[in-house]
């Protein structure tokens, strides 16, 4: 049985655009993904193609307005608001994208200290902080005090010291110096290791490769494709989805190619498959009807023509 | 033309040098790529070029003489960070006519969208401002870029699109780039040579 599993899951939120004019974003759209302990499930995909939303949905904070369909399970339950709200912190931990989801009256010491589990959480931060290079000193800063650098290590730490079983790494590595990604990397690997779930969301394809076990590929505001890590290697055609190959050979050792067009637009989204916009081997078929996620060698999809 | 820089050093009022003899040159139409760890001050010779930055020692000049201090600076630099590099306050059309206006036509090599520039900078995401800050930085007077990790937060689809329309407006109008990056592979990709940070300097 998976750690987390999402299945369907669709967002929306309502714009309003000036008079009684309303008009409803899909940001999620029939989203699928599974995490098991002791693996990393890496996210990757453009900016606006769901990945932090996903984030919140599963941690229970989306903005109120939000409309959210489909299920959220975690240990073979429904992660239904009161239960998230009793595993956020403990469980369930979250390495934001930005200082802002810190207390900023409060030393980020202390705040790191309160997700530390074991029998001296004081000595646990110390060594944690340690590893990223954090001095003592850092542990009396308030948040508004750190560097970008510094603050993404700070965010870590919470996750690395504390004991939870599911851990939402929100671009934890941006901006980082290279002994840091690393070292953030082999945390999170560390902490799989152990048995618990990761789910590590990046925009860097390379810097998830390097520890993850599986990938799950999203563009606009849904999975399009669930893969072995291991099938991101040589020209891409272990692939199943032709944006995932795009996204692959857009690399600048895999040929640095750039695939034309861009994303649909989330309030103006075709009404069959989502990349038939941009997908060169797109058919009439892949208009008229979205694509269902199915599986395809060891793998899944949502294309009709993956095979 | 010839930018170069002769033994520059760095160094913060009262603190110890970040670097020391540094040279380095790019010519018209040259792309050359600045590897290095982060933190050894690439970022801050970049600023030095730009005209954003004193050094402490050692010249900059474009074609054998110093760069006057005044009037629109021929060496531009695009940050990694666009939405540090733009006025939030302003639509995306004030910041953009700031140096002057481009036209649609090099709008949409570069892949901006011409209502983009009727929004607010935090409506963008990070790419469709990064292109808007590229706009900017190659006014018609710019003969030298720097690029510093300008595609480090960009998804790889998205670093390869700006790249491609990047390197076709500097070849067309024999514009010179330092490229700052830590991603051997891309400065590979878009570079004729890439040198070193640990060749260049004593620091
Ligand atoms: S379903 Fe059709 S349009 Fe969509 S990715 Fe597959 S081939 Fe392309």
């Amino acid at each position: 049985m998976p750690l987390l599993e999402v299945n369907n899951l669709s967002v929306a939120f309502a714009r309003y655009a000036g008079g009684f004019q309303r008009r409803m974003e899909q940001a999620i759209v029939g989203l699928d993904l599974s995490v098991e302990a002791g693996e990393i499930v890496a996210v990757i995909g453009s900016s606006g193609s769901g990945k932090s939303l996903l984030a919140h949905a599963v941690l229970g904070i989306l903005p109120g307005h939000a409309q959210v369909t489909g299920t959220i399970q975690y240990d073979g339950e429904p992660l239904n608001e009161r239960r998230i709200a009793a595993l956020r912190g403990n469980e369930i931990v979250l390495v934001p994208q930005s200082v802002s989801f810190l207390d900023p009256l409060q030393r980020v010491g202390a705040q790191v200290r309160t997700t530390a589990r074991g029998t001296d959480p004081t000595a646990t931060v110390r060594s944690v902080f340690k590893r990223l290079r954090l001095a003592e000193a850092v542990g009396r800063l308030f948040p508004f005090q750190l560097s970008g650098g510094m603050a993404r290590r700070v965010l870590v730490s919470t996750a690395a010291v504390s004991a939870a079983r599911l851990i939402v790494a929100d671009e934890p590595t941006p901006g980082m110096q290279a002994e840091d990604v690393n070292e953030t990397l082999s945390m999170l690997r560390e902490m799989a290791d152990k048995g618990s779930g990761v789910l590590l969301i990046t925009h860097d394809i390379e810097a998830a490769l390097r520890v993850a076990d599986k990938v799950a590929v999203f563009y606009a505001g849904t999975t399009v494709e669930l893969a072995k890590a291991a099938d991101f290697a040589g020209d891409g055609s272990n692939l199943r989805h032709p944006y995932s190959r795009a996204l692959w050979q857009a690399l600048p050792r895999n040929g640095f190619k750039p695939l034309p067009g861009t994303q649909p637009s989330q309030d103006e989204l075709p009404s069959g498959c989502l990349f038939a916009p941009r997908c060169p081997f797109a058919t009439e078929a892949c208009s008229a009807e979205r694509p269902a996620i199915r599986e395809v060698r060891g793998g899944w999809t949502r294309c009709f023509h993956a095979s | 033309m010839l930018l170069e820089c002769r033994n520059l050093a760095y160094r913060y009022p009262g603190g110890p040098y970040v670097f020391l003899g540094v040279s380095l040159s790019v010519a018209s139409g040259e792309a050359v790529g600045l590897i290095g760890p982060s933190g050894c001050g690439k970022t801050t010779l970049g600023r030095i070029l730009a005209g954003y930055a004193a050094a402490a020692e050692g010249t900059v000049l474009l074609d054998g003489k110093p760069i006057p201090p005044k009037g629109y600076h021929p060496v531009q630099m695009v940050f990694q960070h666009p939405e540090k590099a733009v006025n939030p306050r302003w639509r995306l059309r004030r910041t953009l006519a700031e140096s002057r206006m481009p036209e649609a036509a090099e709008l949409r090599r570069l892949g901006i969208d011409e209502a983009w520039l009727d929004r607010w900078p935090h409506e963008l995401s990070a790419g469709e401002l990064q292109r808007i800050c590229i706009a900017r930085a190659l006014g018609p007077r710019t003969r030298f870029l720097i690029a510093d990790e300008m595609t480090a937060m960009l998804d790889a689809i998205t670093q390869a699109r700006i790249w491609h329309a990047v390197l076709a407006i500097a070849k067309e109008r024999a514009i010179g780039m330092l490229v700052i990056t830590h991603d051997r592979a891309l400065a590979e990709a878009v570079c004729d040579r890439v040198v070193t940070w640990d060749r260049l300097s004593i620091g």
